[in-house]
């Protein structure tokens, strides 16, 4: 007499504290082997494309903070590259070099925080009481120059909003020095812990080809051996103007992954460091009146600026008839805007490209023949934030 | 290739009666062709040694709700060998249905779920068209213009009922779209506007 086996169906979140967020991964088991994932995902769809259609350009940088919520100025800077792009207007220096820091501050930001939960994931606390403390430092930076820890709403077509507070360059130059010490302890914890890499070696490999079929990007692509980094290959703002490294991995693991992330973090602060040390005083927006709102000082003084400043923050500027694709290095990959105006103040269409959501498509073939404890490990290796995945 | 100008003289000479429009801008290539010849034009990019479009970076829609090809489909590639971006474009009807890229490039699995979920556009061979982005159970396409910003329904937990229910949107005070456009001439770009619209009337 044969028995009959049934695979058994696994319902995983989309309230558990290893999806990262809203995910609902249905997951079908053989015994303790996963066959076959199906993730639901736009549990956190918020329909940004469609209110970016509605808001004028500058109302619409606010939400680009909301897609991955913990490297916010990094989506700003590609909205940010589109309309400069478009509108042909030249970024100060010295904003160009406020953009980059902030831009590898929010690197760090997000690397911490991939970095300490994935070890949660597979059982280690420690890190990620550690790491979060330094998050919150760099947040405190980002208070100083926005306003807010979270949502800067701080780059701007043609700058960004406001000069730096006197005595920030200081702190930060100040981290730079103290925060390598905080990723060699991380490294003590994990980088030969024996559980952390009986966890992650040759778990979720990813060859090249696959890399690029599956449209990785960041990490994802770079842990597998490819060399590819958009600050190196299409170069934006002043990055070709800083030096720096790319780690790249050889096993495209999960582990090889985390050391990638590891390396990348040591270069920041060093691409930090040499933008704070090249940073001149200087403007920090474009001086066209049509585009950058004028100071407080002149609007009481100017009947021009009074009206430059109405005319921005009512109508909005216009940006001429166009179609861009326009990316940047986002701490997770390639975060693409696809911009087309048509003439007025708002984006006729704004398709935002978040590399988490390729990520997480290849979840299905990545976990297909892994054991169920595995799902948290490649699923944090991945690096999903669902602000992005779901927008 | 290393140059986006011979790029476009290869594709076109390659090509020639698929490849309806191409131009070199913001250095990138925007090449329209047909929608029959997509998975033609797109094998022969992904494969041919001198272009090498080896990844689908993304694919959405554009919709203009007054023309009557509605929908332009677009697909964003990019050469990693090369260091080259490709956007290619097509233009369809609001009820065709369109070839899948999934045996092509799986990436464009969820892609093409996304564009089916946003704006309706039908694929045929596509592995699994399901909404991805919406809640189960959704009805429109949010995506498209005539879709409104609000929504149509909206989801509240009900005391009565003890479940969570689905109802029309009820809003307190209607949805502002103000017209800014300025009544009186003060800088240029308004001018230009204004004399565009003149020639209209």
């Amino acid at each position: 007499m044969t028995k009959k086996i049934k695979n058994l169906n696994l319902n995983f979140g989309p309230q558990h504290p290893a999806a990262h967020g809203v995910l609902r991964l249905i997951l079908e088991l053989d015994g303790e082997v996963v066959e076959k994932a199906d993730p639901h995902i736009g549990l956190l769809h918020r329909g940004t494309e469609k209110l970016i259609e509605n808001k004028t350009y500058m109302q619409a940088v606010p939400y680009f903070d909301r897609l991955d919520y913990v490297a916010p100025m990094n989506q700003e800077h590609a909205f940010a590259l589109a309309v400069e792009k478009i509108l042909q207007i030249d970024v100060p220096i010295r904003a160009q070099y406020i953009r980059v820091m902030f831009c590898e501050i929010g690197r760090i930001l997000s690397h911490i925080l991939n970095v300490t939960t994935q070890a949660l994931d597979v059982g280690a606390l420690t890190p990620s009481l550690w790491g979060f403390e330094e998050r919150e430092t760099l947040m405190t930076f980002y208070e100083r120059a926005s306003g807010s820890r979270l949502h800067a709403n701080y780059f701007r077509a043609g700058g960004v909003h406001q000069d730096l507070p006197a005595g920030l360059e200081n702190d930060i130059a100040k981290f730079c020095e103290s925060f390598p010490k905080i990723i060699n302890d991380l490294e003590n914890l994990l980088t030969d812990n024996r559980i952390f890499k009986q966890r992650n070696v040759d778990i979720g490999i990813v060859s090249k080809e696959d890399a690029l079929d599956y449209s990785f990007s960041g990490v994802m692509i770079r842990g597998s051996g490819i060399p590819w980094d958009l600050r190196k290959s299409q170069p934006y703002d002043c990055y070709d103007q800083i030096d720096f490294k790319i780690p790249v991995g050889k096993n495209g693991d999960c582990y090889d992954r985390y050391l990638c992330r590891i390396e990348e973090m040591k270069e920041s602060v060093s691409i930090i460091k040499q933008c704070l040390a090249k940073m001149e005083k200087g403007p920090i927006k474009t001086f066209d009146g049509k585009i950058s709102p004028p100071s407080k000082k002149d609007i009481k003084q100017s009947m021009e600026a009074l009206i430059h400043h109405f005319k921005l923050f009512t109508e909005g500027y216009r940006v001429p008839k166009d179609e861009i694709y326009t990316a940047v290095e986002a701490p997770k990959g390639e975060f693409g805007v696809y911009l087309i105006s048509d003439g007025s103040s708002k984006p006729y269409k704004c398709k935002i490209r978040a590399p988490g959501f390729s990520h997480l498509q290849s979840m299905d073939y990545l976990i297909k023949g892994h054991m169920l404890a595995d799902v948290p490990a490649v699923l944090g290796s991945l690096d999903i934030v669902f602000g992005e995945v779901d927008r | 290739m290393n140059n986006l100008i011979d790029l476009e003289k290869k594709i076109n000479s390659e090509l020639a009666t698929k490849i309806n429009k191409s131009s070199v801008k913001h250095n990138q290539i925007y090449v329209e062709i047909d929608k029959e010849d997509l998975i033609d034009v797109v094998l022969f990019l992904k494969t041919h040694k001198d272009i090498k479009f080896r990844q689908l970076i993304d694919i959405t829609v554009v919709d203009y709700p007054e023309e009557t090809q509605r929908f332009k489909i677009v697909y964003l590639f990019l050469s990693h060998e090369f260091n080259q971006r490709m956007i290619l474009s097509y233009f369809i009807n609001e009820n065709e249905v369109i070839s899948s890229l999934t045996p092509v490039f799986p990436s464009a699995n969820w892609m093409e779920r996304e564009v089916f979920d946003m704006y309706g556009v039908n694929f045929k061979d596509h592995p699994d068209l399901r909404r991805i982005l919406t809640d189960y159970g959704f009805e429109g396409h949010p995506l498209r213009k005539d879709f409104p910003l609000t929504g149509h329904s909206e989801v509240r937990y009900s005391e009565e009922q003890k479940k969570v229910i689905n109802e029309p949107v009820k809003l307190e005070q209607n949805y502002r779209n103000f017209d800014y456009e300025s009544p009186w001439e003060g800088t240029k770009y308004i001018k230009e506007i204004k004399e565009t619209n003149d020639k209209k009337n």
